[in-house]
């Protein structure tokens, strides 16, 4: 480990930096007691945020940024003239344990561009892993990659390591993958899934009736859609992210706002901004279709196949829906209430155990934590008199709740991700 | 009206909730030692912590609570919010006298009030899990330093012995001038009594560290600056979800190289 480990750092957490994904929840895993490491309850630990504001989980590197395939819409694409480097196993593994045993990190997130060949690729992966699990007994998380066409072996050894795999599908229709990155297609991207996904359920097969059953892929697969480099629909996407959601291991779909790293290719849109606002309405959909009980389709139907940038999709959807409201908070169930403008996942909670003790006023609610000045216009609770979406029309709601000059619109990077409404 | 003062302790807590029954009063404010007395009052009672009478109040709640309501309210009672020991009075004397739970009516502002000190105090003690940062010293043992809101160290120290298990470590807060060294098989409380200058700064000198401590913090800062993007810059959310209190001790934000 020298100075030129330093520069090869930088430059293949550079090259890996568009890979959205951080997350290392999933899994719970007790320190043995032999060994370095836990992961804790299911959650990830957030260990700092860098200057774009995003969470730094796990060390997220290349094993190596030099590629054999030109994805137009990657900045590590065989054509581009950039700096490359590769990290050696021993290097990857050290610098894991050092961060890891000084509390920067909860694991590793390893991913390679593809190098000779896919299994080639793959199985440097594996062995990195390896040596982590098995020579230093590292007990923190690991993310791999699964390399597009890699074998069936490797992905079942790969997944005796891990604790989450995943392959990016980056485009959400086939056709615009092609053509964007004419050697990939759907199915290089859906073996590696399928592989995993087998190999979750034997795995789960095998606990039933076998006492020591080796781990696999406990914290399941993710995957990742770039947003903006093809001109996919936010309808696409989301039932992209649907269909994937339905796959019994898929935990997680990230959205990542396109950052135009090649902007010679004419394929690829010209933008001076990555589209971060319409990211973050994506996440919220995605938020409301794992947690609120939303279908994509209600989401973003085939009369408005993108997203409304002004307002969150869930305002978005009551303004098109004013038939179903004012809710009664005191009486509704907690199906509709998550439904309100307003009304998160725990404020619906605390309004479900409240209202058993008493009839619930606004005074009530506001205590609670409800966004009174967007929920006023979607509810009912006894005394409340404020004009509702039902009494007005949802033109003039829309008008109260979204200013002339919108803070989203002026400027996205003040957007945040948090959704509780 | 009515005023009772207290200790600020936990079991002088209790102590009062007994008093107020034992004399038959329903006292108007509960005050913390410090606080301010008002003007006009009928009757001032100083609350003298009795352990007895406080077991006696656990126990009565432990009847009538869930066990996590019951951590729950220990653990708000941590909190730096003046007002909280008034809350948590009026919790317990609902608690105590309700024939039902009275854990889940979020009508109340009492119950309320514990739920979202609650949620403070284990938000500082997540916090620890998220930025304590370790440095390597010569002799092998990892250091850090912190200055938590509440007294939280307790709350996230058997999360380190549990992950770090093979590695002796100090966790020190500077705040309340206390922390922990777990040696590898166990961990206890002990204080550093020096003015040497990593205590104030929180930063092992560069005799003190182990030979590669200061590459792999110019590793860490390296890739700390190389994993964000260039146009997505959003300093407001890095404050947000990185307080700015805890940047005096983070690796990543300290020192040039
Ligand atoms: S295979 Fe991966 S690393 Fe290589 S060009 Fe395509 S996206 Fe980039």
């Amino acid at each position: 480990m020298t100075e030129a480990t330093l520069d090869k750092l930088k430059i293949l957490a550079a090259a890996a930096k568009y890979d959205v994904s951080c997350s290392s929840s999933g899994t719970v895993r007790r320190s043995d007691g032999n060994g370095v490491g836990n992961t804790v309850g299911g959650v990830g630990i957030c260990h700092s945020f860098a200057a774009d504001g995003r969470c730094i989980s796990l060390l997220k590197v290349m094993l190596t940024n030099y590629c054999m395939l030109d994805c137009a819409y990657c900045v590590n694409r065989r054509s581009n003239d950039i700096p490359r480097a590769t990290l050696s196993v021993s290097e990857v593994v050290d610098i894991t344990m050092e961060f890891y045993r000084r509390n920067y990190i909860e694991g590793l997130f390893l991913s390679s561009g593809v190098v000779r060949n896919p299994d080639y690729t793959m199985e440097r992966l594996v062995r990195i892993a390896k040596d982590l699990r098995e020579v230093h007994r590292f007990n923190g998380y690991i993310h791999l990659k699964s390399i597009p066409g890699a074998s069936r072996e490797l992905i079942n050894e790969a997944g005796r390591y891990a604790d989450r795999m995943s392959v990016n599908i980056e485009i959400p229709t086939e056709e615009r993958l092609k053509y964007l990155a004419p050697e990939k297609n759907h199915e290089s991207i859906f073996l590696p899934m399928k592989y995993v996904r087998q190999g979750v359920l034997e795995n789960k097969e095998d606990k039933r009736h076998l006492r020591h059953v080796p781990r696999f892929v406990p914290a399941g697969q993710s995957t990742q859609m770039i947003v903006g480099a093809s001109d996919d629909t936010d309808r696409d996407i989301l039932r992209a992210s649907s269909m994937l959601y339905g796959m019994p291991t898929m935990r997680r779909v990230y959205y990542s706002g396109y950052v135009s790293v090649n902007d010679y290719d004419p394929r690829l849109p010209a933008m001076k901004q990555p589209p971060l606002v319409r990211e973050n309405r994506l996440y919220q959909a995605d938020w409301l279709m794992r947690f609120y009980q939303f279908k994509a389709e209600e989401i973003a139907d085939a009369d408005n196949p993108n997203l409304d940038l002004d307002v969150d999709p869930k305002l978005g959807w009551a303004l098109r829906h004013p038939e179903v409201f004012p809710v009664d908070v005191n009486r509704a169930p907690y199906e509709m209430l998550l439904r309100v403008p307003g009304v998160g996942v725990r404020s619906a909670t605390l309004i479900v155990n409240a209202r058993k003790f008493r009839q619930l006023t606004s005074w009530h609610l506001k205590k609670i934590g409800v966004v009174l000045k967007r929920a006023q216009y979607f509810i009912t609770c006894g005394e409340l008199t404020a004009r509702t979406v039902a009494d007005t029309s949802p033109e003039y709601v829309r008008s109260r709740l979204v200013p002339k000059s919108r803070a989203t619109k002026d400027n996205p990077l003040q957007m945040t991700f948090d959704f509780n409404s | 009206m009515v005023y009772y003062r207290f200790d600020g302790t936990f079991d002088g807590l209790l102590t009062a909730v007994f008093q107020a029954f034992e004399r038959h009063e329903t006292p108007d404010r509960l005050l913390a030692p410090d606080g301010i007395v008002p003007l006009f009052y009928d009757v001032l009672h100083e609350v003298e912590t009795d352990g007895e009478k406080a077991r006696r109040v656990w126990l009565k709640l432990g009847k009538t609570l869930s066990r996590a309501s019951l951590s729950g309210l220990t653990t708000a009672f941590l909190t730096d919010n003046p007002e909280f020991p008034d809350m948590a009075f009026r919790y317990i004397c609902r608690a105590v006298t309700s024939d039902g739970s009275i854990e889940n009516d979020f009508s109340d502002p009492a119950v309320l009030s514990v739920l979202k000190e609650c949620r403070r105090v284990r938000g500082e003690a997540h916090r620890l899990l998220q930025f304590v940062r370790f440095q390597k010293a010569a002799d092998g043992t990892y250091f850090a330093m912190v200055e938590p809101l509440f007294d939280v160290l307790p709350m996230a120290v058997s999360h380190f012995c549990d992950r770090f298990n093979d590695q002796r470590f100090i966790l020190y807060d500077r705040a309340r001038d206390y922390g922990y060294y777990y040696d590898g098989e166990e961990v206890r409380r002990m204080s550093i009594d020096t003015d040497s200058s990593y205590m104030n700064t929180g930063r092992l000198t560069d005799e003190m560290m182990d030979a590669d401590e200061r590459l792999f913090q110019r590793l860490w800062r390296t890739y700390f600056k190389a994993t964000a993007i260039q146009q997505r810059m959003n300093p407001r959310k890095q404050r947000q979800d990185m307080p700015e209190r805890y940047w005096k001790y983070l690796t990543e934000m300290n020192g040039c190289d």
